[in-house]
């Protein structure tokens, strides 16, 4: 027992993504207003266009770190590939933005939460601030990404 | 420090299959917490036409195709004289959203094919972008996941595209009516695309059966997360 408790702390120490339900993840992420800008990104490991403009991403967290500008990436992996796929995805390719898996099977019930312009397919991106919200069903190099964050800067 | 490192390699292995096994159960409570709560929340009334791509819309008459199965046939809607409608599914190969719903559509098939509701699938992707989308391993899918029907290629991408389909999985229930195939259901399979025993509410199969029984569609959209088609 005491070997776990142990254990368990350096457990912390790795990557390590959490899992959340959709209620969850809206009370964390997607209700916060203050002055920092949210780049929330809906992807998974599977999903080609996902993964291609993961870098577009990450080099808008590293540009912008100076500014109050905070990405998330969602993965929409199953949970049960959080060990056998999304961490090891996430080691390989150096991601460095913070990484929440979002499980909740109801996704006809939140899909429309995040927006009701969402079909479901992904990649799909909220860009929000405390008075701008704004959804996009599409791929983003990182000069649209960038465009469009600027528009909430 | 070197004997602590194998020690912890050992027992985080040991606590992730742990934290797996009793994760799983936690979620599964979660879940089955969240199904309560939403379902009757969850509001399949509103459409969005403003903002979703151009595609069809309920009430709409869907058109009739022509494509390729993996036989090398052509099939077409009006080939099933008999059908009383149809259940139109965009699915591919590997999505792990189209690989969990397989069964799924078989079943349904198996199902709602002899009631005069026969599931045709078609496979949207452009196998240049999805190199797992090709004709050729469509065929080996069928075969794999024992489809007992049509699976078409859109080769052109012109069917799913006047559809509206966006994902796959993405399905289309359509109902003949004077000679034509309108739009009575657009959206997902069932309530839980991960997991079929989980699933409380199956959207598609219910309002297959409401038309059976000669009545309004009630659930006539849903959404669910799926990967986009690859154009």
């Amino acid at each position: 027992m005491k070997e776990n408790l142990q254990i368990s702390e350096v457990v912390v120490n790795l990557k390590k993504v959490v899992s959340l339900n959709f209620e969850e993840l809206q009370q964390k992420y997607f209700q916060n207003k203050n002055d920092t800008i949210y780049v929330i990104n809906f992807w998974a490991t599977w999903c080609k266009p996902c993964v291609e403009e993961l870098p577009a991403f990450e080099k808008i967290a590293s540009n912008y770190s100076d500014k109050k500008v905070k990405v998330l990436l969602v993965s929409l992996d199953f949970s049960d590939k959080i060990d056998s796929q999304v961490i090891p995805f996430l080691e390989k390719n150096n991601i460095k933005s913070e990484v929440v898996l979002l499980d909740d099977a109801d996704a006809n019930g939140w899909i429309s939460k995040v927006s009701e312009a969402w079909s479901g397919a992904i990649p799909a991106t909220v860009i929000y601030s405390k008075d701008k919200r704004k959804f996009y069903e599409q791929s983003f190099t990182f000069e649209e990404l960038e465009n469009e964050l600027k528009l909430s800067l | 420090m070197k004997s602590r490192k194998i020690l912890t390699g050992l027992a985080v292995t040991f606590i992730t299959i742990t934290a797996f096994n009793s994760c799983k159960n936690e979620q599964r409570k979660d879940k089955q917490e969240v199904a309560i709560n939403e379902t009757v929340e969850a509001n399949n009334e509103k459409t969005n036409s403003e903002t979703v791509p151009v595609g069809y819309k309920i009430g709409d008459e869907a058109t009739d195709f022509k494509l390729k199965d993996i036989n090398g046939k052509m099939v077409s809607l009006s080939d099933y004289k008999d059908a009383k409608g149809y259940i139109v599914i965009f699915t591919c190969n590997t999505c792990p959203f189209s690989v969990a719903s397989e069964e799924r559509i078989v079943t349904l098939d198996k199902e709602f094919k002899p009631k005069g509701y026969p599931v045709i699938a078609i496979n949207p992707n452009n196998p240049e972008e999805q190199p797992d989308d090709t004709y050729e391993l469509m065929q080996e899918k069928a075969k794999e996941a024992g489809f007992t029907f049509p699976y078409l290629f859109d080769e052109s991408q012109t069917i799913y595209a006047k559809y509206g389909a966006t994902k796959t999985p993405h399905v289309y229930l359509l109902q003949k009516e004077d000679g034509k195939n309108i739009v009575k259901y657009i959206g997902a399979i069932d309530d839980n695309v991960k997991t079929a025993s989980m699933v409380k509410d199956r959207f598609l199969a219910n309002a297959v059966n409401e038309l059976l029984e000669g009545k309004e569609v009630t659930v006539k959209e849903t959404k669910a997360i799926g990967c986009s088609v690859k154009q």
